[in-house]
């Protein structure tokens, strides 16, 4: 029978340790989202193109403001679909 | 003293002489009520994300210009909805970031120029390539080591 301090040997002990979450536009110092490329902007959708929540882009309450507000222009220019499935 | 920027669709169906009168038309018209005209951009022609007009594409051009007050805004833009040849329009006031954004753009600083010589051999893989596309960054970014960027992209 494996010990209890075997079993800390087979396993990974790097699985399940998460990294931790940033807010890219704090780190690399981007202070203005272009609504006028959305390849960048496809970044913060998910397949459907909805906006992803903070809670998994990270983002700090400010730039998930301004990201939010420059997907829905480029949306308004027909840069990124409403509704869609299989976007990415 | 304010900036603006307008972004609007030409119809595509008109000749190129006839969509760059339209543009020209819009272009002049800002002069005309004072406004300076700081760049205009022709981002050319493009596939729509969604039909506008039982358009499929359409010719994207970007004007950024200074108006000394937001009085004329109403007449252009209603010149705009009243007029057929333009599918869609939208007016941003830009804030300090934003003309300088538009500058370090123009001066080819922000990643278009790099992104273009990437990109072009690897054609064939335009979608994977275009999430993992490291962004179009401010001044500030173009100090981080690429080292730094590498890792940035694999996390995604």
């Amino acid at each position: 029978m494996a010990s209890r301090d075997d079993i800390k040997f087979l396993s990974n002990p790097k699985i399940g340790g998460r990294r931790k979450k940033y807010c890219r536009f704090r780190r690399f110092g981007i202070k203005y989202i272009d609504y006028k490329d959305p390849d960048f902007l496809l970044t913060f959708v998910n397949e459907q193109g909805k906006i992803l929540p903070r809670r998994i882009t990270g983002n700090s309450l400010k730039y998930q403001r301004k990201v939010a507000s420059a997907i829905k222009r480029a949306r308004h220019l027909a840069m990124l679909p409403y509704v869609t499935d299989l976007l990415k | 003293m304010r900036n603006y920027e307008t972004t609007f669709i030409v119809d595509p169906v008109l000749s190129g002489d006839e969509i760059k009168a339209t543009a020209q038309a819009y272009v002049d018209n800002l002069q005309k009520e004072g406004c300076e005209i700081v760049f205009v951009d022709e981002m050319g022609l493009r596939t729509l994300a969604y039909d506008i007009n039982k358009r499929n594409n359409g010719v994207y051009y970007c004007v950024e210009y200074i108006a000394p007050n937001g009085a004329f805004l109403n007449n252009f833009e209603l010149g705009m909805r009243r007029d057929e040849r333009i599918l869609r329009f939208l007016t941003v006031a830009l804030d300090k970031y934003g003309v300088q954004y538009n500058a370090d753009k123009r001066a080819g600083k922000i990643g278009k120029a790099k992104r273009h010589k990437q990109e072009k051999p690897a054609k064939t893989e335009p979608a994977a390539h275009g999430i993992s596309r490291k962004k179009a960054d401010s001044p500030h970014l173009t100090g981080v080591p690429s080292g730094d960027a590498e890792s940035f992209k694999e996390e995604e």
